[in-house]
């Protein structure tokens, strides 16, 4: 046993040594970070809460704060949606099946910030290539400006957080839908349940673990996106679009108040946790309430 | 953990075709290809954009009226001429391929030995090491850039490529280990137990029993992590400063974007470019590449 507890620490050290000096270290460094007044080339003083006080009184903060959840919340819900859609239509017996489903994850492969710069072109305030065809189609009058206004802006980041989201939601769903067995959709079609009730009643009670997993790793990954922001707005117009980790990052770095950046990173943790175990619980529930172990 | 996307069985594939009689095509053309024709277009329109405006030369770029937007009517290289001569491109690409297989690697050596020690040695409190690992996983780098970065100002190594070799591990060790523990947890206990009685060591069954067995996992992982690397951001837009070890994403987004003359031609060429290398290396293992992301998150 002493040379198992021996052997095992031995195996576990260079994963250990990494993940203690630049994740433990630096998260318990970033609590203590958020109660000092750092600043960027000068060690700061412990200053107590003064740090949360001024985000408490500062409204940017707290519209990064909504701005957060309203991403997080409409983003999450479109890519389930539209992604869950994806993977059913996947599912169907397809010619070339194997490269459309190669191609549809090219945008979670291709980096966000690449892509992003794109979509900068494709949302330009004179030559948006959609207010283009639009315009030829006579759908729209003017050109749409698409990160100019701030709620065009949101709806904008939005979406195409949802579009680099898609893939994921919908290749992973796949994989599961995958282990359903036909003959339980036979069976239910032979006493009479039309698609919708099969879906309803046999597709997404079987999928439901896998969603619930698959949805907190989105949810995760929405509500900590900084990379899509940065490139398209920056936080603008009018922080409209400022996420708790960009206004975290502005503040920190361009802006070199280290200890106020901190804090704002520290006070993302409990709106994480909560999304987190919203998302996981919130959509496993249905497993407990049948008496299901829980997972 | 049944690890990875397992093909369905034949027998199943039969089956579902059996059932699709009573779909007619009419019916299938509206509520099938339709839509997932307007999904492929949505999901695949930004990089036939992308392309087509880094092959376009400079006077059709803003004039939808005279050309042919859709289409480059004289298509030129001089976008790309222009990233690989005149910018320092070159030298971002190089930055980012040494910083993703410098951390790649580490990772990988260190995550081997974890998921073995956690999955197969069993040592007391192993259970709590992988949920630890799995918690690892959750924390997102926009929270730990800041006290990262005073860190790394105090070893001494800002704005150099190891700052990023070092703080890649932070996600790449934990989703490796993860995924390597499913891979290891599907090779039998016997042939391990077989090698102990014959009097191998530890590190003996791990080279020669577990590694050759685990290789389609390795490999999962190993291109997986690479991608991770390749496409990081935060991190790489907060400990480098000076433009000779910027990597690509940041590069294009900090050196190619000037003032106002936002050069689209050029831009678009260094999205391009920098998107291949993953592109390419995902197309060779599309597979793998399916089988780390659905692995990663089942239990």
């Amino acid at each position: 046993m002493q040379s198992k507890l021996f052997l095992g620490l031995l195996f576990m050290l260079p994963a250990a040594i990494f993940l203690l000096v630049f994740l433990s270290y630096p998260l318990g460094l970033g609590v203590w970070l958020g109660f000092t007044d750092t600043r960027i080339g000068r060690t700061g003083v412990f200053v107590g809460l003064e740090n949360y006080q001024l985000l408490w009184e500062d409204s940017i903060f707290w519209l990064s704060v909504f701005n957060t959840i309203l991403y997080t919340v409409a983003a999450s819900i479109l890519k389930f949606m539209l992604g869950l859609w994806l993977a059913l239509l996947l599912n169907e017996h397809l010619p070339l099946k194997a490269i459309i489903r190669a191609v549809v994850l090219l945008p979670w492969v291709v980096p966000t910030v690449l892509s992003a710069i794109a979509f900068w072109w494709i949302y330009d305030t004179q030559f948006s290539i959609i207010s283009w065809a639009l315009l030829e189609l006579g759908w729209i009058s003017s050109p749409i400006n698409f990160l100019g206004d701030p709620n065009n802006a949101r709806a904008t980041v939005i979406l195409t957080n949802v579009w680099r989201g898609i893939p994921f939601v919908a290749i992973t769903l796949l994989a599961g839908l995958q282990t359903i067995s036909p003959s339980l959709h036979e069976a239910a079609t032979l006493d009479g349940a039309t698609s919708w009730q099969r879906f309803r009643f046999i597709t997404l009670p079987m999928l439901s673990p896998l969603i619930a997993v698959v949805m907190t790793f989105s949810v995760l990954f929405t509500f900590t996106d900084f990379q899509l922001i940065y490139v398209l707005t920056r936080g603008g117009p009018l922080n409209a679009t400022h996420l708790m980790a960009t206004l975290s990052f502005q503040r920190a770095i361009p802006g070199g108040q280290l200890g106020e950046g901190a804090a704002i990173a520290v006070a993302m943790v409990p709106f994480l946790l909560a999304a987190i175990l919203f998302s996981y619980f919130g959509l496993q529930r249905r497993r407990w309430q049948q008496g299901g172990s829980d997972a | 953990m049944t690890s990875g996307a397992r093909p369905v069985d034949p027998a199943a594939a039969d089956d579902s075709v059996g059932m699709s009689y009573l779909n007619r095509t009419p019916q299938r053309l509206l509520t099938v290809y339709l839509p997932l024709g307007v999904f492929v277009f949505v999901l695949l329109f930004p990089f036939y954009w992308m392309t087509i405006t880094a092959l376009k030369p400079n006077e059709e770029l803003n004039n939808f009226r005279d050309y042919n937007p859709f289409w480059p009517s004289s298509p030129t290289l001089e976008n790309i001429r222009y990233l690989l001569f005149e910018t320092s491109y070159p030298g971002w690409l190089v930055n980012t391929m040494v910083v993703a297989i410098g951390s790649t690697c580490l990772s990988l050596v260190a995550s081997v030995f974890a998921a073995y020690a956690i999955e197969r040695i069993r040592f007391p409190g192993s259970r709590w090491t992988g949920l630890g690992i799995f918690l690892a996983y959750l924390v997102p780098p926009s929270i730990l850039f800041i006290p990262l970065a005073v860190m790394i100002f105090k070893f001494g190594i800002y704005d150099t490529k190891l700052a990023l070799i070092f703080t890649y591990p932070t996600f790449l060790i934990p989703f490796c280990t993860w995924l390597l523990m499913g891979y290891f947890r599907s090779i039998p206990y016997e042939l391990e137990e077989c090698a102990l009685v014959d009097g191998a060591s530890r590190w003996q069954i791990l080279t020669r029993i577990m590694l050759p067995l685990a290789v389609p996992g390795l490999i999962s992982a190993g291109i997986f992590a690479f991608t991770l690397s390749w496409n990081e951001f935060i991190y790489a837009l907060t400990f480098i400063q000076s433009s000779e070890n910027k990597t690509v994403p940041v590069g294009v987004l900090t050196e190619l974007v000037r003032g106002d003359v936002y050069e689209w031609g050029a831009l678009m060429a260094g999205a391009l470019l920098g998107s291949l290398p993953v592109v390419l290396l995902y197309s060779f293992f599309v597979d793998y590449y399916v089988s780390s992301m659905t692995g990663a998150v089942k239990e």
